[in-house]
This record gives structure tokens, C-alpha cells and sequence, in this order.
């Protein structure tokens, strides 16, 4: 009997909307959302920059992430730098040897390396090391209310948990792409001279010749302009979470999807902007 | 600094509203609480409670009434000024909220390095002392939070929430999750603070026997209302059908 009254009752319930309505409206609604949260992003960032101004100074957390973000990331960004010279040196050498264009294999490199692959390399590195830490800490003293502690003892929490972390990885990240150059072209040149046998002389001569400061140049803004964003949208990502452990992890997995992407599309930016 | 008579209230709540989105949590508290006294903040789960608490301290802002806290009124308040506020705050969080990076020292030691310009050595002394009147031995001093039994991180987070001398201080269910023998020594460590410092102490709970055992005042909520406010006595004899089946299930129904 109550069956029956159930199947009777069900027309009556409104007609749940088309397929194609339905998934149009699922694309309007996350774009509407991506867009909302960049508008968060943003204005965090701002707020970032309001707090950053502001005494007082707290020399010791800037320290503390400086040397989190930037010196523990050293030798992860040296070890990657070199073997991606090398690499790199390995595989356009096979190429450049097809028509007897060896010496080029330096130059190339070194103008591949400072321009797009260190910055974007580093930034990922700091990525994966730092800003994963950085969204799970700040998440989870989000879900066990430490932030919240932190403000009812008069303590902003955007000045003292976010802005050392996104000047740590401003200033940290095209100091380590700095690194990863260096070590990237002494990689190159292992490979080059060492294993290609290619003398030393070309190698460094033609490079010079090649690479010009401004190359580098272009390589520490991007690295400047990815360390802003990936600190920025690890510790908005860690900020924000919410519902427990789960949350966190959730959180975590976003920041490192959406600072690989925003790294790439910024590259991409940025180097339409410089030029 | 003026000073507060007892019998002036020192948190002045009138026609708090708030909802998120289409749920209406708080809708319409009128509380007020005198300086000085033991307030308990009954009700059940989903009343409102933390919301109305987070509302005290300026966490939240309502979507309409006003929060006045020893004369001041907290809702048009920016940042800057709700920090001066909060000075006279101290929080104890229900799961105690210990800043885990830091040992047991440096979480008490926290709010006076952040706020008063002291030397180490005073910040001991005080430190040490907030730490005895919690009854806290001098080797949990060095101990991470993640060392800490419940009942212990409790007895931190009061220390840390009373080390700036506050006038006020909140608690959030802070009987919650412990033990018969522990919760009694938590009301008794709220009872200390109120007694030796002269702290106005704010609690949610729902645990009856707890809130009865240290309030001088109960305010009993139920969806977003103030259903009932008084002494203890006043509170227990209440003929309101929602109050009298919530104090049912502590004290029976045939008593």
C-alpha cells in the first residue's frame, strides 16, 4: 500500500532538468567558481601585502621560512639543474651532430636553461618541497583552530603565518634558480666535453658568446613571479581548509595541482610580457 | 581604566542575528553577562553555541545586533581595534588548540613575547606561575603538545588563555571528551582562575552536572534563542517544556 502511494506520488515531483542543461550548467558553475576563488587569491595577496608593511617585523619567521623554503631546497634544485643539463646536453648533441653543429650544444643549453627550464623547474621543486608543507600546516592549525587562537590572542594570522612564507618563496625561489643555472651549464658541460669530447675551450667561448645577461635576467623575474604565486596559492589553498584531516588533504592535493598549472600559464605570460 | 563594579555587565549581547546562507543559527540573542561572574552557556548540539561564542571575541560578525564588550560595541569594529579588544580575552578551545611547533613553555610564553616588551626572565616568572596555579610540574615545561594527555593539553591552553592577566576568558566545552575524575578537575581549574585572578568566565557545555557545578549563571540556548537565563536554582526550575526536557536528562524526570 505505502509502495503504491509512493509510485502515485511521483510525478507529482518536478521533472529533473535535461541532460544537456544539466552538464551546461555544471561548466557555469565551476567557471564561476575558478573565477571566484582566483578573486580570493587575489585579494588574499593583497591583504599579503597590507599585513607584510605592517610592524611588527618578525625577523625570526622570515628567517625560519627563508631558510626552510630556500636553503633546504638547495640540493634537491642542484641535483635536478645538473642532471637536466646533462640531459639535455646528452640528447641535442645526438641532434646538432647530424650537422656538424656540436659547439652549439653549450649556447643552447645555457640559453634553455636560464630563460624557461630553471625558473620552471625550480618553482616546481619548491612546489613539491615546500608548498606541500607549507598547505599542510597552515591547514591543519586551520582545522584544530590554531589560527583561530592565533586571532583571539590579538595575533593577525595573515601577518604572522602567511607573509614570511610568501616572502620566503619571492625572494628563495630565483636565488635557486640561480642554482639550478649554474649547475645546470657545468652539467652540460660535463656532458658535452667530458663525454661528447668537445673541447673546453669552444664550449665556454661559444656560450659566452650566446648568453647574455639579460637571459638571465628573464629567468629571475619568472623565478620571482612563480615563488610569489606558489607560496601565495599553497598557503591560500592551507588557509582555507576545512573538514578535518580529509580536508586537509584535499587541500594539499589542489595547491600542488593549481601552483603546477599557474606556474606554466604564468610562464607562458611572462614571457609574452617580456618580450 | 574604568573599573567595573560587579553587577555592571561586562558583555552586553542585544538581538544577535546570524545565518549562513539559508540557515538561520542565531536569530535573536539577548544575554548579558556581569563582571566577574561564572556564565554557562547550555544547550545541546547545533544550538549555536560556538557560533554565539565566536561572535564574543569578534571571530564572527552578525548579520545584525550588537556585541558590547565592557562599553565598547565590537560590531563596526575593523581589525586593528578588535585586536586592542581581544587583550582583554583569553580562549581555551575545546580540543585546546596548542600551537604544535611549539613545547608547552613557548605556547604559555606566546601571547606576552607577541604583546609586552618583557625580559625573558619575567616572562618565566609569569610563565612558571600560571603554570603551578594550573598545577602543571615543571617537566612538562619542555613536552610537545602531541606528548600531552587531554587532560593536560586542557590545563596548557588555560595557562596560556590567562597568562595576559585577561578580564574575560571563553571556554569552549571545555569538559568535553574527558573523563568523570578530569572534568572535575577542569571545573575546578575554571574555578580557580575565576577565584584567584577575579576573571568574568564564559562557558558553552552541554554538560549539565559541569555547568552546574561552577556558574553562577546558566543562559540556557536552543536554536539560536536564549530560552532561559538565571542563577542555577532559577534555571532548574524552569517551566519551559524545552529547558525542563534537557535538564530531564540529568536530574530525571521524577525529581
Amino acid at each position: 500500500m505505502a509502495s503504491e502511494n509512493a509510485q502515485q506520488a511521483e510525478p507529482q515531483q518536478p521533472k529533473a532538468p535535461h541532460p544537456v542543461t544539466q552538464s551546461i550548467e555544471s561548466v557555469g558553475r565551476g567557471f564561476i567558481d575558478t573565477i571566484a576563488e582566483l578573486g580570493a587569491l587575489v585579494t588574499l595577496g593583497f591583504e599579503v601585502a597590507r599585513w607584510g608593511v605592517r610592524r611588527p617585523y618578525r625577523w625570526q619567521n622570515l628567517f625560519f621560512q627563508l631558510d626552510f623554503v630556500g636553503v633546504g631546497s638547495v640540493f634537491i634544485v642542484l641535483l635536478t639543474g645538473l642532471f637536466t643539463g646533462m640531459v639535455f646536453a646528452h640528447q641535442s648533441s645526438r641532434a646538432f651532430e647530424m650537422f656538424d653543429a656540436e659547439s652549439l650544444v653549450g649556447p643552447t643549453v645555457a640559453l634553455t636553461l636560464t630563460r624557461e627550464l630553471a625558473p620552471v623547474f625550480s618553482a616546481l621543486m619548491v612546489t613539491m618541497r615546500a608548498g606541500s608543507a607549507m598547505c599542510t600546516e597552515l591547514g591543519t592549525m586551520r582545522v584544530s583552530e590554531q589560527v583561530d587562537a592565533l586571532e583571539t590572542m590579538a595575533v593577525n594570522p595573515i601577518q604572522y603565518l602567511l607573509v614570511p612564507r610568501v616572502i620566503a618563496g619571492l625572494v628563495m625561489v630565483p636565488i635557486l634558480t640561480l642554482l639550478f643555472d649554474t649547475s645546470g651549464i657545468l652539467g652540460s658541460y660535463f656532458v658535452s666535453v667530458t663525454v661528447k669530447g668537445l673541447s673546453a675551450g669552444t664550449f665556454l667561448s661559444r656560450t659566452r658568446q650566446w648568453l647574455d645577461p639579460v637571459d638571465v635576467y628573464e629567468g629571475l623575474i619568472k623565478g620571482a613571479v612563480f615563488g610569489l604565486a606558489v607560496a601565495l596559492i599553497c598557503c591560500f589553498k592551507g588557509y582555507n581548509a576545512s573538514g578535518g584531516a580529509k580536508g586537509v588533504g584535499k587541500a594539499t592535493t589542489e595547491a600542488m595541482v593549481s601552483s603546477a598549472l599557474s606556474i606554466f600559464i604564468l610562464d607562458f605570460l611572462v614571457g609574452v610580457l617580456l618580450h | 581604566m574604568a573599573a567595573t563594579t560587579p553587577s555592571q555587565p561586562i558583555i552586553e549581547i542585544v538581538d544577535l542575528q546570524k545565518s549562513f546562507g539559508e540557515n538561520k543559527v542565531l536569530t535573536g540573542i539577548n544575554l548579558s553577562i556581569p563582571a566577574g561572574n561564572t556564565c554557562v552557556i547550555l544547550g545541546g548540539s547545533g544550538s549555536g553555541k560556538t557560533v554565539l561564542m565566536k561572535h564574543m571575541i569578534g571571530l564572527l560578525k552578525p548579520d545584525q545586533g550588537q556585541v558590547v564588550v565592557d562599553g565598547e560595541d565590537l560590531v563596526p569594529m575593523g581589525a586593528e581595534d578588535l585586536e586592542r579588544v581581544r587583550h582583554k580575552f583569553g580562549m581555551v578551545f575545546q580540543a585546546a588548540a596548542l600551537f604544535d611547533s611549539m613545547n608547552v613553555y613557548d605556547n604559555v610564553a606566546f601571547p606576552l613575547r607577541e604583546h609586552r616588551g618583557m625580559s625573558e626572565a619575567e616572562i618565566r616568572t609569569l610563565v612558571r606561575s600560571k603554570l603551578d596555579l594550573m598545577g602543571l610540574p615543571r617537566s612538562a615545561e619542555e613536552k610537545f603538545p602531541a606528548d600531552l594527555s587531554g587532560g593536560m593539553r586542557k590545563r596548557v591552553g588555560l595557562a596560556r588563555a590567562i597568562v595576559m592577566n585577561p578580564k574575560i576568558v571563553l571556554y569552549d566545552e571545555p569538559t568535553t571528551g574527558l573523563d568523570p575524575i578530569t572534568t572535575d578537575y577542569v571545573d575546578e581549574m575554571i574555578l580557580a582562575a575565576q577565584r584567584e585572578l577575579g576573571i568574568t568566565s564564559v562557558v558553552i557545555s552541554h554538560d549539565i552536572s559541569s555547568a552546574f557545578n561552577i556558574a553562577d549563571q546558566i543562559a540556557f540556548l536552543s536554536k539560536g534563542v536564549i530560552l532561559e537565563q538565571g542563577t542555577p536554582e532559577q534555571v532548574r526550575a524552569s517551566r519551559h517544556p524545552a529547558v525542563e526536557v534537557f535538564m530531564q536528562t540529568w536530574f530525571g524526570k521524577n525529581d
